[in-house]
């Protein structure tokens, strides 16, 4: 590999991962929204916008969170150029796509790449919750399913990084058929070997919670995220009462038997590096 | 066939004296033997299914069920699966693998129960594992969806080497009252909601989501059950037959590659 060719992926990789940096520009000191204790920009930038003082993780960009998993410069984005074509052609939408294109830099809500975890090749996904609030679009749908194609067609271990409202309205139909697809693709990859690493982030809901987020050999999230299939206002609505503090948490899920793992931002990395080296030749010469 | 709305289609569907799945087994299968239970420590009322005789040869038959009775209703959610019912499917499509018999799926219901409970029980785990295991079985898969299809809920027995609807039977992303809730903030504008959908029987046959629309007399299904029941028979058999010369892993492929191909024409690329 070139190392002129990986110093400039690199450095792409950066530039993205500053746009989808979780609190874009702030003023000197910003309150942190769970404990309400100020840390200045350096501090939260340092501290991977986990707040130094509860421990409250800032939602992160897709480009952002692949940047703090992946081996520097072996970054190389997928189907970067693949988006919705507002099936449904349904009012409103296309120009709310080409304002979240815009705003985001992205085609659609996922960004899926190959890359290296501490040397070891990797099919890696994230999920952007800025765009659509990572809604599941039959584009983002077709992504995650090349995504575990490629991972199956070049023996390589997959992570996914889930974060979604669940599913695009305005796709309609085509949107929750991406619910099967999906499911039905990591199912396969799944049965030839491949190991499939899954992790939550604040907040999966709705059908990607349904489909392929759920299927992980290993699930893991990162603390605080709201994991659920049917959103807390709609639960609420439906039984007639409140729901108590921390339903549908991360750690709450973890009690119930759901996660295997709560990794803190910090030691996502390390971990992943930890399952892939446990996995040996299993996780990357399936099939 | 009358033309319709899709809201006046969206009320039809949801006649509450529209023939549901505990008209239908007992109308169109023999010797039936309700199974009951997860194996796991639950029994969903509002999965109903088991083993019978269609024309003779064994099925598996499994259906969502509403209830008639008010008691009935509330026992069964009003239709709205829990995990446990999801768990009971998956159990049921297990033994169908084993025993090499085809699965008929009806599906009636407004989505996958949102409790309190529903969630601690995993409901999305146990709505995605079923998809999966659906997506890989080797025996023919016929799924219909005879009334409301309401989101993963739905979906989750609809993963079917082929999808049939009835005339007025309606299947979306979400109810209309909840789309119309999500996207406007207004669920008061639910007919609006139909209307953009793209939920009709017809509408769907145009996506490529159903293959087959079965007619239903002039007056909805509830109108004349027998010319339903009849209707619905002749496809079952058309369509078992159908699949009948096909083998295990050209069944499992064919599905595959049916999902696989939902929402192709739904991407472009373009440089961002």
């Amino acid at each position: 590999m070139s190392s002129i060719l990986a110093r400039r992926r690199q450095k792409l990789l950066a530039l993205k991962a500053l746009r989808g940096a979780p609190a874009g520009p702030v003023p000197e000191e910003e309150p942190c929204p769970a404990c309400g204790t100020g840390s200045t920009r350096r501090e939260w930038v340092k501290n991977l916008y986990v707040c130094p003082h509860c421990g409250h993780h800032m939602p992160a960009g897709a480009y952002y969170r692949l940047s703090l998993v992946l081996d520097r410069g072996t970054f190389r984005e997928l189907d970067e150029d693949l988006c919705s074509n507002d099936p449904l052609d349904f009012p409103g939408y296309a120009a709310k796509l080409t304002e979240a294109r815009r705003r985001t830099g992205m085609g659609e809500g996922v960004v899926t790449a190959t890359g290296r975890i501490g040397g070891q090749k990797v099919a890696v996904g994230a999920l952007e919750s800025r765009f659509f609030m990572g809604s599941m679009s039959a584009a983002l749908g077709e992504k995650v399913t090349r995504l575990v194609e490629t991972a199956e067609k070049n023996r390589l271990p997959l992570i996914l990084f889930s974060a979604s409202g669940g599913a695009r309205m305005q796709e309609g139909i085509l949107s929750l058929m991406q619910m099967a697809k999906t499911a039905a693709a990591v199912r396969r990859f799944s049965r030839k070997g491949g190991l499939y690493i899954s992790v939550f982030t604040h907040p999966t809901t709705g059908g990607v919670t349904a489909s392929f987020a759920s299927l992980g050999d290993i699930l893991l999230a990162e603390p605080g995220t709201l994991i659920g299939f049917a959103g807390p206002r709609v639960i609420e609505q439906t039984i007639g009462e409140k729901l108590p503090e921390g339903f549908q948490s991360a750690e709450y899920l973890l009690e119930h038997g759901f996660l295997d793992a709560i990794v803190p931002r910090a030691q996502l990395r390390e971990i992943l590096q930890q399952l892939l080296t446990l996995h040996g030749k299993g996780a990357g010469e399936h099939g | 066939m009358a033309e319709r709305t899709a809201a006046e289609r969206v009320a039809l569907a949801r006649h509450p004296d529209r023939p549901g799945t505990a008209e239908f087994i007992p109308a169109l299968f023999t010797d039936f033997f309700e199974q009951r239970g997860d194996r796991l420590g639950g029994d969903d009322r509002a999965i109903l299914g088991g083993v019978a005789l269609f024309h003779g040869r064994p099925v598996t038959v499994i259906g969502t069920r509403k209830g008639r009775t008010l008691e009935e209703r509330i026992t069964c959610r009003f239709g709205m699966p829990s995990p446990e019912g999801y768990r009971k499917v998956q159990r049921l499509l297990r033994q169908a693998e084993k025993f090499r018999r085809p699965v008929i799926t009806f599906v009636d219901t407004a989505g996958a129960y949102p409790g309190k409970e529903a969630e601690e029980h995993g409901q999305g785990e146990a709505i995605a594992s079923t998809l999966a295991m659906m997506s890989e079985l080797t025996v023919p898969v016929v799924s219909v969806f005879t009334g409301e299809g309401g989101s993963g809920g739905a979906l989750a027995l609809g993963v079917g080497n082929r999808v049939l609807m009835l005339e007025n039977a309606v299947y979306s992303v979400l109810s209309p009252e909840g789309f119309a809730s999500i996207l406007w903030k207004d669920a008061s504008r639910a007919e609006e909601a139909c209307e953009v959908m793209k939920l009709t029987a017809p509408d769907l046959l145009e996506l490529g989501v159903a293959d087959a629309i079965i007619p239903e007399p002039p007056g909805g299904a509830h109108a004349d059950p027998g010319a339903v029941m009849r209707a619905l028979d002749a496809a079952l058999i058309q369509t078992l037959d159908s699949l009948r010369k096909t083998g295990p892993a050209a069944l499992a492929a064919q599905r595959y590659r049916k999902f696989r191909g939902m929402g192709a024409g739904a991407v472009r690329k373009e440089r961002t």
